[in-house]
């Protein structure tokens, strides 16, 4: 046995591919690893979560702020028996980087990877940074490919290779939709297996745009993003400065009509009224759940999306 | 044209400290035409600086001052304000200013801020469509360079942050990707865009820049 082998431990869960491959919904939330050391409330959502969802995304210096890495975040999440899924974005690392990364990944039994370009560096918090995009989301899931057949970028052969299940966005409600549609065949072209969607509330939309990717491609597999709503504020904010992403008149309204200690509720209760229907209309094959710092009220949305992963 | 802005005059003082007698150089190419270092600039910087109490020992302003041997040229013409001179401001783009550093070993200080290459849209309005990158890209898009155009230099498509056709650093700025989707479309060259276009070879202009053309038999 090589030590690479040694190195992977035996997995206790099975991975979002096999899951996804079985033909059963997936569910998988997100935890964005905190600014700094003290992991300690990180590491509570992890165990709160790690048998409530299939799998975790870990964000990676999520909105370009710096924070706990991702892969480091994937590693403890393994660690602490939860299945992590390592977004990997091309706008802090090079090439060189990515792929010596990746090649740790491995190493560490990360089986998923969610391939993103990156926001731009003056959205974040330290804007006076060099954006680095050597490479972009199309790129990088042609990369992961090549390391998969043996090989680096550069064409050298890599001594013991890589296995990834890879995933990358779309936004379905882009505007305009044509070039993000263009792009999205292009990342099937390039080897994306899944993806997850960027947060999407009109599901009248989603289902237009499912039935479009359908036709595309009927074997990648997608996941709906949900961003959980927790204020008439966030809802607005949302609506005026995060691309892609359009709130309809009626869940605003419904937010608005909220008294103020039962705006959480509300947003929980729109979320898990959007998982059943996803489930129940098999409008498409898993969701992911983007809780954004509110991650403890994860498992209650399940529960009232009636939706127990041990039971699916 | 190399686009350069002013730096603010107490940066330009701070520069000049400890220094008394002052040479200024102006560009009448690029820096003329952004109105940083043209003729009507650099009788305002002398003003200014000799309210400020400097001597200015002379001033000259002349067509590319990037061309190393015209500088020493134009530095000799002025032998006596040059050596009278403890330091040179330079109003032009960082090309300018080492050029100056050629032709004297006083300090030299940049008195602009150097942008990009710019095309002039109209008057004063400058934008940023070539980055040099060594390797053009241009035949690929539709004649609209997503290296400069897009704010990532992406070249695939258009990333998560375009909306409406802007960009997310500024909803002033266009967005490259969906630039080049309008211009594909409209010549009925999609097929460009859903190409993948693999890895780019950034080292195509190794830093720093250097082109030397054989010369050629029979000319000057």
């Amino acid at each position: 046995m090589s030590r690479m082998t040694l190195l992977i431990k035996e997995h206790a869960k099975p991975s979002i591919q096999e899951i996804l491959e079985a033909g059963k919904f997936l569910v998988t939330g997100e935890i964005g690893p905190p600014k700094g050391t003290d992991l300690e409330e990180m590491i509570e959502h992890i165990n709160l979560l790690k048998d409530k969802v299939h799998a975790m995304n870990i964000t990676d210096n999520q909105s370009s702020v710096m924070r706990y890495p991702s892969l480091g975040t994937a590693i403890l999440i393994k660690e602490l028996g939860g299945e992590p899924t390592l977004q990997v974005t091309c706008r802090d690392r090079n090439r060189l980087a990515i792929e010596a990364d990746l090649l740790f990944a491995y190493t560490r039994g990360i089986r998923s990877v969610l391939c993103l370009t990156g926001d731009s560096i003056p959205v974040g918090d330290h804007k006076d940074a060099k954006g680095v995009f050597d490479l972009e989301s199309v790129q990088l899931l042609q990369l992961i490919r090549n390391m998969e057949e043996g090989r680096d970028s550069a064409g050298n052969e890599l001594k013991g290779g890589v296995k990834f299940f890879k995933g990358a966005i779309v936004t379905p409600e882009a505007v305009p939709l044509e070039p993000q549609i263009l792009k999205f065949e292009k990342k099937i072209e390039a080897g994306a297996q899944f993806f997850q969607t960027q947060a999407v509330y009109d599901m009248d939309n989603f289902k237009r745009f499912m039935e479009r990717a359908r036709k595309i491609n009927d074997k990648v597999y997608i996941c709906c993003g949900l961003v959980l709503l927790t204020s008439p504020g966030q809802i607005k904010y949302m609506n005026n400065n995060v691309p892609g992403v359009f709130v309809p008149e009626n869940l605003a309204r419904e937010m608005e009509d909220a008294p103020k200690e039962e705006r959480l509720n509300t947003g929980i209760r729109i979320m898990a009224r959007q998982i059943r229907q996803l489930i129940d209309e098999k409008i498409c094959d898993g969701v992911h759940i983007m809780a954004i710092g509110k991650e403890d009220v994860v498992p209650k949305i399940l529960e009232e999306a009636g939706v127990d992963i041990t039971k699916m | 044209m190399i686009i350069t802005t002013s730096k603010p005059f107490e940066e330009v003082l701070k520069e000049l400290e400890g220094e008394q007698k002052v040479f200024i150089v102006g560009c009448g190419s690029c820096a003329a035409t952004c109105e940083t270092g043209g003729e009507p600039q650099v009788a305002e910087m002398k003003a200014k600086l000799e309210a400020e109490g400097k001597t200015v020992t002379g001033t000259v302003v002349y067509e590319e001052v990037c061309h190393e041997l015209n500088t020493k040229r134009k530095f000799r013409e002025n032998k006596e304000a040059v050596e009278a001179a403890e330091g040179f401001l330079v109003m032009c783009c960082g090309a300018g200013v080492q050029s100056v550093r050629e032709a004297t070993d006083k300090p030299v200080h940049p008195a602009c801020n150097t942008m990009f290459l710019g095309n002039i849209v109209r008057h004063g309005h400058f934008v940023e469509k070539c980055s040099l990158c060594g390797d053009c890209v241009l035949e690929d898009f539709g004649a609209i360079c997503p290296v400069t155009r897009c704010h990532k230099g992406i070249l695939n498509g258009p990333c998560g942050g375009t909306d409406e056709g802007k960009c997310e650093t500024d909803k002033e700025k266009d967005c490259g990707w969906t630039l080049i989707y309008n211009q594909l479309e409209k010549m009925g060259k999609l097929d460009r865009f859903r190409r993948i276009y693999g890895l780019k070879n950034w080292q195509a202009n190794m830093k720093p820049g250097r082109v030397i053309f054989e010369r050629k038999g029979g000319g000057e």
